[in-house]
Formats: C-alpha cells, structure tokens, sequence
C-alpha cells in the first residue's frame, strides 16, 4: 500500500513536470514581454510542488502511525492504566503478535477487542493516509499549475526549494551526532537510574548474565566497566605494537627509498589491507591466527586460552598499519625540501637524514596519525567478537583471553532488545564510553595534526 | 655511530686537519652506511611482512574455500510411473518412501536396519522433498525413468573431496567404515559426481551445510546498498554544494564541518546503537529490514562522499563558474549545468568505494538483528534479511565442518564484489576524470 503510494507521488510529480513544461512553453511571453522562466522550470516548480508537500507528510505519517495507534488502542484496553512500562510493551507486542496472525495460544477476550480495535483503526489510518496524500497532491499540482504565467518567476521557486534542500541536507550530519548523543545518553541515564554511575565506572567486575524471569538461576549481575576497557587497551596496545613499527618503517621505505616503480605496485597493494572488511580478518583470525599463537604459548608454557588477546590484537595490528603508513607519508610528504637537502648537503647519510632530521619534523603528523590509529583499534568490532574472549578478566598475559567494550555490546545486544533490561541499558552505557574515548582520542589527534601544519 | 661530530676517534687528531683516509674514519664511514643499510633493511621487511600477511590471508582463504565451490551430488534412477503417486496430490505423495526405495535400487542391495539408518544419512535429509520439488515444477517426469541429482550430505561431502582423514579410529570421525563403503560402491557405479555449486549463489540459508547458499544474503545485500546510496548520494551531494558554494563562512558551518569529520571517524558500532535506539525503538520500524540497515549504512557513507563531492567541486577551475556566470546563468544554474556535471566522475568514484566500504561492514547489522536464520531472499525493502557480511558472521559461528569452507567461499565472493566496485571505480577515475 505504502509503497504503492510513493509510486503514485512520484507518477503524478512526473507527470506534472510535463503538463507544466507544456504549460510554461504556451505561456512563453509575448512579442513585447519576455517570460521570466524557461519551461522547464516551470515543469520543475509544478513537480515541486505536487510531490514534495505530499512526501513529507507521508514520512512524518509514517513515522507517527504506529505509535498513534498504541496508544488509542491502549486508551481502550480495560484496565491499561494501570500497567508498568515494560508490561505494556509485552501487551502491545501480544497484540501485535495477534493482529499479524502469528497465535500460539487462544487470546483472552480482552485481548481478541483488542486486535479487532487494532485492525479497524489501521485500515482506518491507511485509508485516512492515501485520502490525506492525495488530496496534498492534488492541491500542490493546482496550485502549482495555476500560477503558471510569463511573469512567474519560477526559476527562482524552484531554486529556492533546491536551496532548502541543501540546507536541510548539510544539517543531516549534525542531526546524526545529535542523535547518537541523545539516543546513547538517554538510554545510559535509564541505566544508570538501575546501577549507579559509580560502580560502573570504577566497578571491578563485570558479570552481565543476570536473571531476566524470576525463576531463572543465573549470577546477580555486576556492571563495573573497568575490567572491560582494560581489555580494550590489552588488545589496542598488541595492535598498536605490531602497527605502528610496521606503519612506520614501510612508510620511510617507500617515501625515501623506493623507486617510483616499486611504490606505484606497493602503495595500493598495502591500502588493499585497508579495505578488506574486518569481518574477514575476525574469520581468518579464528580460523588461523588462534590455533597458531595457542600453540606457540603453550610450547612456551604459558596459559593459553583458544580466544587470545594477541591473535585478536595482532590481526588487529595488521589492518591499521596501511592507515598508520599513509598518515605517516603524508607527514613526511609535508616536511619542507630545504630541510632533506640542508641534511644531505652536511653529508649526512639518508638514514641519518630520516633519523635525525625527518622523524622529529614529521612526528607531531605520525603522533596524530598513531592517535587516529588508536581509536580506531578501540572502537573496532568484528575481529574482537569474532577472535576474542567474552569473559571479562583483568590479566596481562596476551595469550590469555580478554573481553572489550566492542564485544560486549554486541553479545548484550544480539538476539533480544528490550529496552528496559540493565543488560540491554548496559550496552548502551559501554556505548557512551566508547563514543566518548574515540571522540577524545580523534579532537586530540586532530589538534596535533592542524597545530604541526602551522609549523612550516 | 650516527655522530657526525668530528672530534674522538683515533685518527682525527685535536685540533688539526682530519686524516678522511685514516682507518678509524674508514671504519666509521662503514658504519654509518651499515646504520643507512639497515633502516632500509627494516622498511623493506616491514613491507614483506605487512603483503606477506595480505598474501598468507588471501591463500588461506581461497584454499578453505575452493572446496565449497563444488558440491558431491549423487544421480538416483527413478521411474515414477511405476510408483503409486495421486497426480492431483503431489505435495501429500510418500516421497519419502519414493526416494528410500530408489536409493536402495541405486546400492543394489538390501540393508538391514542399522546399516539402512548409516546409508540413509549419507544423504542430504531433504533429499526427497528436492525430488518432490523438482517433479511438481516438471510434472513431465512422472511419465517415465528420470533422472535426479540429490547432494550428499556434509561429512560425506567432505569424504568426497579428501577432507577426512579415514586413518583416524571410526568413532572420531563423522564418516564410519560402513558409509566409506558404500560411498565406494557408488563411486564405482558412477553415481557420485563432483559439479560447480551452483547452490552456493542460488540457495538461502540452511542449517545443512550442503544446502545453505548465499542468494538470501546477496539479495539482502543489494537491498542494503540501494537504500544506502538512494539516501547518501543525492544527500550527501547535496550538503556539499551547499557547504562548498553557499554557506556562509560562521560557525555555525564550522560546526557542520568539525560533526562531519568527526562523524567519519565514530565506530560502525555505535552508528549500530544509534539505528537500534532511533529506528527501531522511537520510530518502530522493523526489525533486520534491509531498509534499517541502508538508512544505517547511509548515515555512515554520508561523510565519505561529503568529503568526496567538496574535493570534486573545488577541483573544477574557477573560469569555467566565471564563464557560465558571465554569460547570465544564475548560481544554481552555473552549479548544476556545469560545475557538477564537471565533478561527477570523481563523485561516482568516491561513492563507488563508499559504497564498497558499506557492503563490508557487519557490527551495524548485527545490532539492528540482521543475523537472523531467514530461509528465503527478501523481497523488499521491508522484509526481514541477511546480509553477506552477516551471513559469513552467522556461518562462521557455526559447528558444521562443511560450514568452514562455505565461510571461506562467502568471503570469496564478498571479497569478489568489493574487487569488482573498485575496478568499476578505478575505471571510471582513469576514463572520465578531468584534470586541470
């Protein structure tokens, strides 16, 4: 139906492009007066206007018709004031369930009102829907094809729109920010209105397998978060230990030795690194990487777990270092000839060159590159929920198992989604953290890579 | 040893001109071209090791995977007109019955019992609905003896192309000495043949290795991508002409800009937690829709090809907007007659590898639940789906053997579609892209 219904739209401004292209040619001026607008203007103006009025307000209805319809359907359920939050979600999901023909067991009377209510009020609101739309339609198509004349500026209506788009369009980044701000804070208060904020924060233990029915037997639930970002930095460290030297070094080579040939090959072989999905390296991580370093750690005799923090971290380490090699080229891009050529004119080596004269000119761009690096490692997902632990541990050993902040958002929300479990809130909280350090981390870096440009 | 500072060493005598021929000075000389050789020595094995990573990556992937892309498929002799089958009725035929007695007849032999049971799940356990399946879209075939190709079920399978190890105790393999034997007798007999597995790109999801494909997951896929770029390219775009040609230098636009870039760096997991809360919690949109997870993947994208569209734009040289103002176009005009017309091969090209980065990505997907078990592609935007990304999550996490290798070929062809977008991107960058 609905789909059916921006079809028609779209029909109908297409079709009113054309009557109005027509239309603004026949009215094209006279011998003494000139039209302002060419015809295809005044084509776009009526398509304007017959399609955009009326596609708005089907996406505002849209978005508003379900929770509309909750909640008169509750207004009318016997006895619905007096239900909590989540057992209202339960009745409205029951209803729901009911009303799509999905019944598992004969539905109390109540409830059978209920769906009948339910589905009156929806074919209601569909027939309201398409009524509401087309009459828009059809009153933006009039008006738009009325005003049609040699003297209607149509140019500058349709610019305008254009216009208004364009803004509307460029406030979509911030509309985003805002929304992941407000979603994640929103959802974090709730839980913290069920766990304080302190015992997240600085909580030693992490034990989120907490009973959601009463006759469940499960632990009592712990959410203190340090043991979690302390494995999220076990794991960013190896990645960084194996990244950075890696990065680094392959970036000298090819912006100060390489031929042009070598580097033409080389360069987009390392940035494949970059675009293979990190799902893949999570897989090849399992697949071969963990059996690998477990058995290299038990060899040593160290305890080793089949999840390790340095199978995780250092497949990790391999998909950041074309991001670190690239961020340092274009540092060592930035310094200045003069400075190389006044090295080589003392007569010192390339190498020392590199060492003494490049690495400290370029190192604010390579400290900002390293830190750009860094939240990546933190916030990435796959290759952690694939290749690391699940139990929060607070160990130093990289063949032991660690959890991160990344992983345990995806296990709290995987599968079910009720928004008033303290495991699903909790997801959100480590949400809030993560979103927090990778913004520092980013501002920070950033701020080291604009004030380095000043430099020169 | 990098100490230029000519002052000790034996033969630099204080005060007095340097002796450069002096061993001391040969030895030093030595050991700073050493220092030089050995940094690049480094940088050359940093290089190895970061394409001998790629290199290991992609082997073992493509060797794991190779096998998936055949499937082991048994012929069975059937002639239905001799079974009692009501023509009006295919779907309540005892197909079951059908299939049991033609694969006995395939064997040539009676079995007792237990060893019925072991021949029986050598194939795959929907092999009578296949041929059921098959008969009523061809009911032709109940005319006379036909022949049916079901597949073998995954141990076998593996049996098939040499994956198990048949020197290992019968009780720790998935294969006994009984259903070697048999799959031997078929062998002989020439009913065990090895095609390309088609099934892999036109099958959805199956908790049966030999069953499960990718076509629900490529669907789901596609679905994504064109929600994602409906959104992103013509919004994106957008908010770059206005950002590069009409906002008005203030902070509020340095605002908009500092969200942007920081928009690109904010972990795919949290734009997950973000479609999560606000499509489907404040807006009750559906679960694991493809439309959910484009609008997701949209807002991701959406930076990229900001960034993308405003190098494109003022990359165009400013006589050509000089030239169509000069000659009365108006702003616009001068924008979308000439200057974005001008930008859009680097545009496409940067949207293309946008779009590439998309179909890779998995966290987001996961949290708005696209890793559901669905059995059957989606047909719109609406309905509930896989994507290949979560499809390869959903395989890789589970048990089976042949799930391995299906991980293995899922990622094949994932990586297969990203090497085709940005061939197609590199070729439109070396063919259309102007530069001034």
């Amino acid at each position: 139906m609905t789909g059916y219904l921006f079809g028609f739209l779209a029909i109908a401004a297409v079709v009113m492009a054309f009557a109005g292209h027509s239309r603004g040619r026949s009215a094209g001026g006279t011998a003494t007066e000139k039209a302002h607008s060419r015809p295809i203007y005044h084509g776009l103006n009526a398509a304007i206007w017959t399609g955009i009025p009326a596609f708005v307000f089907l996406l505002l209805w849209l978005l508003f018709q379900n929770s509309v319809i909750d909640t008169l359907v509750m207004a009318s359920y016997p006895g619905a004031d007096a239900l909590s939050g989540p057992e209202r979600a339960l009745l409205i999901s029951e209803i729901r369930q009911v009303a799509a023909g999905n019944i598992f067991k004969e539905p109390t009377p109540e409830i059978t009102a209920a769906v009948a209510h339910f589905h009156s009020l929806q074919s209601l609101a569909s027939w309201a829907m398409v009524a509401v739309v087309a009459a828009i339609a059809a009153v933006g198509a009039f008006l738009g094809l009325r005003t049609i004349g040699s003297r209607y500026r149509a140019r500058h209506s349709v610019e305008r729109s254009v216009t208004w788009f364009m803004m509307f369009s460029s406030l979509v980044a911030i509309l985003t920010t805002a929304g992941i701000v407000l979603s994640l804070v929103y959802e974090a208060l709730q839980f913290f209105a069920k766990v304080p904020v302190t015992e997240f924060l600085f909580g030693l233990r992490w034990e989120p397998q907490i009973a959601i029915r009463a006759d469940q037997v499960a632990g009592q639930g712990a959410f203190g978060m340090i043991p979690v970002l302390f494995g999220t930095i076990v794991i960013s460290i190896l990645a960084m230990i194996v990244a950075v030297p890696v990065g680094i070094l392959s970036a000298i080579y090819l912006t100060e030795y390489a031929g042009e040939r070598f580097r033409a090959v080389v360069k987009p072989l390392l940035e494949i690194l970059a675009g293979i999905p990190t799902i893949v390296y999570g897989f090849f991580a399992v697949l071969t990487v963990a059996p690998l370093v477990r058995q290299i750690g038990l060899t040593l005799g160290i305890e080793s777990s089949p999840n390790s923090a340095l199978a995780a971290g250092g497949v990790m380490g391999i998909m950041i270092i074309p991001f670190i090699s690239s961020l340092s080229d274009d540092a060592f891009a930035a310094v200045p000839r003069a400075m190389r050529d006044g090295s080589y004119a003392l007569g010192a080596t390339k190498g020392e060159t590199i060492r003494k004269v490049l690495l400290p000119a370029a190192l604010p761009g390579i400290v900002g590159g390293v830190l750009l690096a860094l939240s990546r490692a933190v916030g990435e997902t796959m290759i952690v929920v694939m290749a690391a632990g699940l139990i929060a541990k607070m160990t130093l050993n990289p063949f032991d198992a660690v959890t991160t902040v990344t992983v345990q958002i995806v296990t709290l929300l995987i599968g079910d989604s009720e928004f008033d479990n303290p495991k699903t809130l909790a997801a959100f909280a480590l949400g809030l953290v993560l979103f927090v350090i990778t913004l520092g981390l980013n501002l920070i870096a950033l701020r080291t890579v604009r004030k380095y440009r000043e430099r020169y | 040893m990098t100490d230029t500072s000519i002052a000790t060493g034996a033969g630099a005598r204080v005060g007095g001109p340097v002796d450069w021929k002096s061993e001391a000075m040969n030895a030093r000389r030595k050991a700073r071209y050493a220092a030089d050789r050995r940094l690049q020595a480094y940088g050359m094995v940093a290089i190895a090791f970061a394409l001998g990573f790629l290199a290991i990556l992609i082997a073992t992937l493509s060797f794991t995977g190779i096998s998936a892309f055949t499937q082991t498929m048994v012929r069975i002799d059937l002639d239905l007109s001799k079974a009692e089958i009501d023509r009006s009725k295919l779907m309540d035929a005892n197909w079951r019955n059908i299939f049991r007695e033609a694969a006995l007849a395939e064997l040539g032999e009676e079995l007792p019992r237990p060893a019925e049971r072991d021949y029986f799940s050598m194939y795959t356990s929907s092999a009578p609905f296949l041929i059921r399946d098959q008969v009523i879209a061809d009911p032709k075939l109940l005319d006379g003896p036909a022949t049916f190709v079901v597949p073998v079920s995954d141990p076998v399978d593996q049996l098939a192309k040499g994956l198990v190890q048949t020197d290992l105790p019968e009780n720790q393999r998935r294969v006994n000495d009984r259903q070697i034997g048999y799959f031997k007798q078929l062998e002989a007999s020439g009913a065990i043949t090895q095609p390309f597995n088609w099934g892999l790109f036109f099958n959805s999801d199956s908790r049966f290795p030999e069953l499960a494909g990718l076509a629900g997951a490529i669907s789901g896929s596609f679905w994504l991508l064109l929600v994602c770029f409906l959104i992103s390219f013509p919004v994106g775009i957008a908010a770059a002409i206005y950002l590069e040609e009409f906002a008005p230098k203030n902070r509020f636009t340095d605002l908009v800009e500092i969200n942007i870039n920081n928009l690109a760096a904010v972990p795919s997991v949290v734009f997950g937690l973000l479609g999560l809360a606000v499509f489907l919690g404040w807006f009750g949109l559906p679960r694991s829709a493809p439309l959910v997870g484009g609008m997701v993947l949209a807002l991701m994208t959406l930076p990229t090809i900001i960034i993308v569209t405003r190098a494109a734009l003022t990359s165009v040289p400013s006589s050509i907007r000089e030239a169509a103002l000069g000659i009365g176009a108006s702003k616009h005009e001068m924008i979308f007659h000439h200057v974005l017309p001008l930008a859009m091969p680097s545009i496409m090209t940067g949207t293309i590898i946008g779009l590439a980065q998309a179909l890779g990505e998995t966290a987001p997907l996961l949290l708005i639940g696209m890793n559901a078990f669905i059995t059957s592609p989606p047909a719109g935007v609406l309905e509930a789906s896989t994507a290949l990304p979560t499809q390869i999550y959903i395989w890789a996490d589970s048990p089976e053997r042949g799930f391995v290798a299906r991980t293995s070929a899922a990622i094949l062809v994932l990586l297969g579609f990203l090497v085709i977008m940005n061939a197609i991107a590199i070729f439109l960058r070396q063919r259309f892209e102007r530069r001034w």
